[in-house]
C-alpha cells in the first residue's frame, strides 16, 4: 500500500480508487446479467430438445401401445434410457403407477400425486388436459449434491383408436390416459454455464484491471505531475529561491493554477528586490548626509583658519596668494559637498495636488525634439477621468523625463514605439500600508528610526517572555511579519509587551487571536485608530480598522512602454542601482535611482518588465489622496 | 556695550567651537562654549548670554528641541543655527521653529562675522522694546505678509506674481547700506537660499534668504540708486523682487503669517 501509495499519490490514489468502483459496479451488474441470459436460453434450448425428444418417443410408442404390446415398449424405452443424456424414461398411468421405466425397478411403484412430476397438473386438484410447455418442464435435483435434473411430462390423451383398439383397455370417457414423463441430466449444461461465468469473471478483472491503469497513467500525467511540480515550487519558493518557475505547463485549470503561481512567485520576486532596494537607496542617502556632515566640520576649521591666516598676512603677497587657493578650494569642496547632498537627500517631496496627465504633456514637450529625432512615434492612452493625486510635481516629472529619456535611447537611431499609459487601479491594504506612527496611551512614540525593516522605520516594544525581557521591533507594513525579536523567544510561553518608555502594557485583555486563541496586542495610531495583533506572534494576525475600512487602496497607474533594446534578464535588478550604466561615458546611472527614490519618499512603487529585443515597459503606481 | 555681550556655542565639534570662538573673540565678543544641548540649558540657567549659535544636529537633543526647550522655558535669547547637513528644509524649519537665522556649514569668515552682528543687533533691538524704550520703532510687517524668519517677506500679488523684500526688523540690524547687489531677471531663486547681497558702511556683507522659490520677472531697480528706500518704506516701495513662484502652496506651510506678530 504504501507502495502504491508513493507512486500514485494521494489524489490519484482516491481517483482511481473511486473509478475503480464505478467500473467494477458496471463491469459486475453486466455480467451477472450477461451470465443469467445466457444459462436462460441455454435451458430454452435444453428443454425444446427435451421437449421433441419426449414428443417423438410419445409418436414412435403411439403404435405399438395400440398393439399393447408391452414388451415391445419396454424394450424401447430401455434403449431410449441408454442415451448417456437421458436420465430416465418412464409412462406413468392415470393414478400415477409406473407402468414403464428405464429404470425397470421402479415398475409398479405408485408416485404420490404431490410428487414434482404430477404437481403441474394436479396443483389445483383438477385433471389437466393441455399444458404449455413452459409448464410441463421441471427442474430439480434428486440429493442436495447431485446435478440438476430437467424433466418433462407429456400427457398422453385419450383417443379414439384407444379406446376402439383390441386390448380395450381405456374407457371412452376417459381425457388423460397416462403420462410420459423424461428426465435429462443438465451436467453438461451446468458445466458450460459454469465456463461461462468463469469467462465473465476473467474478462471483468481483466477489464477493470486495464481501466485502472489506464486511469493511473493519465492521472499521474495530467494530475499527479503538476501536482508534484506544484509542492515542489512552494518547498523551493519556501527555502528562500524566488527566482523558481515551473515549466511544461499543461493548457488545464492545473497549469492555470501552475501559471498563477509563476506569476505570484514573480511579484514577491519584485517586492522583495524594491525592499531591497529601499534599504540600499534609503542607507545611501544616510550615508552621503553623514560623510556630508562629517566633511562639513573639518571645512569649516580650514575655511576659518585659512581666511584668518589671509587677514594676518596682508603685507605678504606670495603667502596671500597660497593662501587664497586654499580658501578658493575650499569652497569649491563646499559646492562638491552640497551636490553630494542634493543627489543623495532627495530632498522630502513639496506635495500638492497634481494632475498626472498635465505632467506627463509637459514631459513630453521637453522631450519632444528628441523623440522626433530618433524616428519616435509616440502614442499617448492617457485616462481622462484620473483623480489628481498630492505629489511633488517637479519631482514627478523628472521621474517621466528620465524614463522618457530612456525609453528614447533604449529605441536608438532606428525608430520606435512609445506609449505612455496612464490607469487607475485599487489594491488591498495590507502588505502595502506603512505604519508610520504608533503611541502608547501616555503617548510615548513606538516609532524606532534606527532599527528598520524593509527600508521603514519600525515599531519598537518591550517584550518580557520566560523571564527573558528585551525588545521587539514590529513589522511597519499592515499585514507583514518580518518582526525582529531582540531576545530569544518562545512562542508557547506566555508574553507580555509594553512601552519601551513607561512599560504600561499593550495587552489587550478582552479579546482572543482570531486564528491562534491567543493574547493580542493593541495599540493606538494617532488620528488612525487602533492596530491590534496576535501577541504570541504564532501567526501573522493583524487588525487595522482603519484602514480595513477605507478598503482598497485606489493608486493612479502610468505605464511607459518602448519598442528598444530590452534589458538582459541579469541587469534587471541592478538598474536602480547609482551609478549602474549601460551607456559608458554618456549616461551617469543615476536617472532611475533618483526615480527610485522619488517614487518612494512618495510611497508608490516602480517596477519593469522587459524582453530584450522586444521592448520595456516601466510601471509606477502612486497612490491617490 | 560690547564688553558685556555673551555667546553661547553649542556644537559637538571642537573644530567648529574653536573656529566660531576665534572668529568672535577677535570682533570683541566674550565666548562660552558647550558639546550638548542639556548642558547649554544649564548653562542658560545660570548666566545670561545675547546670543546663541546652535548646530541642528546634537548627540541627544537636537537643535529643533533645544528651540522647542528654550520656548517653553520662555528664554527668548536669539538663536543662530549651524548645520553640516545643510538641507534648505532644516533652514526653513529652524526658522520656522524660532530660530532668527540660518547658517550652513562650512562658513567664510565674513559669513559669520555679518550673522553674529546681526545677531547681537537683534539681540538689542528686543532688549529695548522690552523696556519700553521707544527711541526704537519697529515698522511691523503688515497683516497679509508672510514672513521667513525675521527678515524677509512675501506678500501675494493679484496677478499670482509674488512681491518679496526685506523686513524692517532686518534693516534694522544692518548698518546703513552702501550698496545692493541684486540678480537679474529670469534667474531662479530658492527658497533659504542667498537672494540679496547688501554692503554696508561698516564694511559688512548681509545676504537675505528668498522667502519663497520662483523666477525673478523683476527687480526694483531703483533701490540700486535710493538704497534708503529699504529703511523708509521696506514693505511698500521698498520691494526688492517680483517673482512667479514655483512651489508656493508647499512652501507657504512654512512661513509665519504676519498677522500673527499682532496678538
Ligand atoms: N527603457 C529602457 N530600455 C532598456 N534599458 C534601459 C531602459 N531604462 C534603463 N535601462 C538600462 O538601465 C541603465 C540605468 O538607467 P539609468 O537611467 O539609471 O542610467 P542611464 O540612463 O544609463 O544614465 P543617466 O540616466 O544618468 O543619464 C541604463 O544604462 C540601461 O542599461
Ligand atoms: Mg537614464
Ligand atoms: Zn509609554
Ligand atoms: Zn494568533
Ligand atoms: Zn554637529
Amino acid at each position: 500500500m504504501i507502495l502504491v501509495r508513493k507512486i500514485f499519490g494521494k489524489i490519484s490514489l482516491k481517483l482511481i480508487g473511486v473509478v475503480s468502483v464505478t467500473v467494477i459496479l458496471i463491469i459486475g451488474v453486466y455480467s451477472y446479467f450477461n451470465v443469467t441470459s445466457q444459462s436462460d436460453v441455454l435451458l430454452a434450448e435444453v428443454e425444446r430438445h427435451a421437449n421433441q425428444l419426449s414428443e417423438s418417443v410419445k409418436n414412435s410408442t403411439r403404435y405399438v401401445m395400440l398393439l399393447n404390446q408391452r414388451d415391445h415398449i419396454q424394450e424401447m424405452i430401455n434403449r431410449i434410457g441408454k442415451d448417456p443424456a437421458i436420465d430416465n424414461v418412464r409412462i406413468l398411468n392415470k393414478e400415477g403407477e409406473i407402468i414403464y421405466s428405464a429404470h425397470p425397478e421402479d415398475i409398479g411403484k405408485m408416485l404420490d400425486k404431490q410428487a414434482e412430476s404430477c404437481y403441474a397438473c394436479h396443483a389445483e386438484n383438477k385433471a389437466l388436459e393441455k399444458l404449455p410447455i413452459r409448464q410441463r418442464t421441471r427442474i430439480f435435483k434428486t440429493h442436495s449434491d447431485s446435478s440438476r435434473i430437467l424433466g418433462i411430462i407429456n400427457p398422453i390423451y385419450n383417443e379414439k383408436s384407444c379406446y376402439l383398439a383390441d386390448c380395450h383397455a381405456h374407457s371412452e370417457n376417459a381425457k388423460v390416459l397416462g403420462v410420459l414423463d423424461i428426465t435429462i441430466s443438465l451436467t453438461e449444461v451446468d458445466e458450460q454455464i459454469k465456463q461461462n461465468e468463469i469467462r465473465e469473471i476473467l474478462f471483468a478483472v481483466i477489464a477493470i484491471t486495464a481501466i485502472g491503469f489506464i486511469i493511473g497513467f493519465f492521472v499521474k500525467r495530467w494530475v499527479d505531475h503538476p501536482v508534484r511540480e506544484l509542492v515542489n515550487a512552494t518547498d523551493q519558493v519556501a527555502a528562500g529561491n524566488l527566482n523558481y518557475i515551473i515549466k511544461n505547463l499543461s493548457t488545464d485549470e492545473l497549469g492555470t493554477l501552475g501559471k498563477s503561481f509563476n506569476n505570484m512567485i514573480k511579484k514577491l520576486d519584485e517586492t522583495s528586490q524594491q525592499l531591497y532596494q529601499s534599504t540600499k537607496m534609503a542607507s545611501l542617502g544616510q550615508l552621503a548626509a553623514g560623510v556630508a556632515h562629517e566633511i562639513n566640520n573639518p571645512l569649516t576649521g580650514v575655511l576659518t583658519y585659512s581666511s584668518f591666516l589671509l587677514k594676518r598676512t596682508k603685507d605678504n603677497p606670495q603667502m596671500q596668494e597660497d593662501l587664497n587657493v586654499i580658501v578658493r578650494e575650499t569652497l569649491r569642496s563646499r559646492e562638491i559637498v552640497k551636490g553630494l547632498l542634493d543627489f543623495a537627500r532627495q530632498s522630502t517631496p513639496k506635495k500638492s495636488s497634481i494632475d498626472v496627465n498635465d505632467i506627463i504633456n509637459h514631459a513630453i514637450a521637453v522631450v519632444n525634439n528628441q523623440l522626433k529625432l530618433n524616428k519616435v512615434n509616440l502614442v499617448k492612452e492617457l485616462d481622462p477621468s484620473l483623480p489628481k493625486i498630492t505629489a511633488d510635481a517637479n519631482q514627478i516629472q523628472q521621474v517621466f523625463l528620465n524614463l522618457f529619456v530612456n525609453g528614447i535611447d533604449a529605441i536608438g537611431q532606428n525608430g520606435g514605439t512609445l506609449i505612455v499609459k496612464t490607469s487607475q487601479i485599487s489594491l488591498s491594504p495590507r502588505g502595502i500600508t506603512q505604519i508610520k506612527s504608533a503611541v502608547c496611551a501616555k503617548t510615548h512614540s513606538l516609532i524606532d528610526a534606527e532599527h528598520k525593516i524593509g527600508g521603514m522605520p519600525s515599531l519598537r516594544m518591550k517584550i518580557k517572555s520566560n523571564g527573558n525581557e528585551g525588545f521587539v521591533n514590529i513589522d511597519p507594513v499592515y499585514g507583514s511579519y518580518r518582526h525582529y525579536f531582540g531576545i530569544a523567544y518562545d512562542k508557547n510561553s506566555s508574553v507580555n509587551l509594553a512601552c519601551p518608555v513607561c512599560d504600561i502594557s499593550f495587552l489587550d485583555k478582552n479579546s482572543k487571536c482570531p486564528k491562534c486563541g491567543g493574547p493580542i496586542y493593541k495599540f493606538q495610531i494617532p488620528n488612525q485608530g487602533f492596530l491590534e495583533g496576535c501577541a504570541s506572534f504564532k501567526d501573522d494576525w493583524q487588525k487595522w480598522d482603519f484602514v480595513d475600512r477605507a478598503g482598497e487602496k485606489k493608486f493612479v497607474e502610468i505605464n511607459v512602454t518602448d519598442s528598444g533594446c530590452g534589458i538582459p534578464p541579469e541587469n534587471l535588478n541592478k538598474i536602480f542601482e547609482p551609478f549602474f550604466t549601460t551607456k559608458g561615458q554618456r549616461g551617469t546611472g543615476l536617472g532611475l535611482s533618483v526615480i527610485w527614490g522619488i517614487i518612494d519618499n512618495h510611497n508608490g512603487s516602480i517596477t519593469v518588465e522587459s524582453k530584450v529585443g522586444i521592448g520595456t515597459t516601466f510601471s509606477v503606481r502612486l497612490p491617490q489622496q | 556695550m560690547k564688553e558685556q555681550t555673551n555667546i553661547l556655542i553649542i556644537d559637538d565639534e571642537e573644530v567648529v567651537i574653536s573656529s566660531i570662538s576665534k572668529i568672535a573673540t577677535l570682533e570683541g565678543y566674550s565666548v562660552d562654549s558647550v558639546l550638548d544641548a542639556f548642558s547649554a540649558l544649564q548653562k542658560i540657567s545660570s548666566s545670561k548670554y545675547n546670543l546663541i549659535i546652535c548646530d541642528i544636529m546634537l548627540p541627544g537633543m537636537d537643535g529643533f528641541q533645544f528651540l522647542a526647550e528654550l520656548e517653553s522655558k520662555r528664554i527668548d535669547t536669539p538663536v543662530i543655527m549651524t548645520t553640516g547637513y545643510s538641507t534648505i528644509e532644516n533652514a526653513v524649519k529652524s526658522l520656522y521653529t524660532g530660530a532668527i537665522e540660518f547658517i550652513p556649514k562650512p562658513f567664510t569668515v565674513d559669513e559669520m562675522i555679518s550673522v553674529i552682528s546681526r545677531g547681537i543687533k537683534y539681540s538689542s533691538i528686543m532688549k529695548l522694546r522690552k523696556s519700553n524704550d521707544d527711541s526704537i520703532l519697529l515698522v511691523p510687517c503688515p497683516a497679509k505678509y508672510y514672513r521667513l524668519g525675521y527678515s524677509g517677506w512675501m506678500n501675494k500679488d493679484n496677478d499670482g506674481s509674488v512681491l518679496i523684500g526685506a523686513t524692517d526688523s532686518f534693516i534694522k540690524t544692518i548698518d546703513q547700506i552702501k550698496k545692493i547687489e541684486l540678480l537679474s531677471t529670469n534667474e531662479k531663486l530658492t527658497q533659504a537660499t542667498p537672494a540679496v547681497k547688501f554692503e554696508t558702511e561698516d564694511g559688512l556683507v548681509h545676504q537675505l534668504y528668498s522667502v519663497i522659490s520662483g523666477i525673478i520677472i523683476a527687480g526694483n531697480e531703483r533701490l540700486i540708486n535710493e538704497p534708503e528706500l529699504l529703511e523708509k518704506d521696506p514693505y511698500f516701495d521698498g520691494w526688492i523682487y517680483r517673482i512667479v513662484p514655483t512651489e508656493l502652496e508647499y512652501e507657504m506651510k512654512l512661513l509665519i503669517p504676519c498677522s500673527s506678530d499682532r496678538s
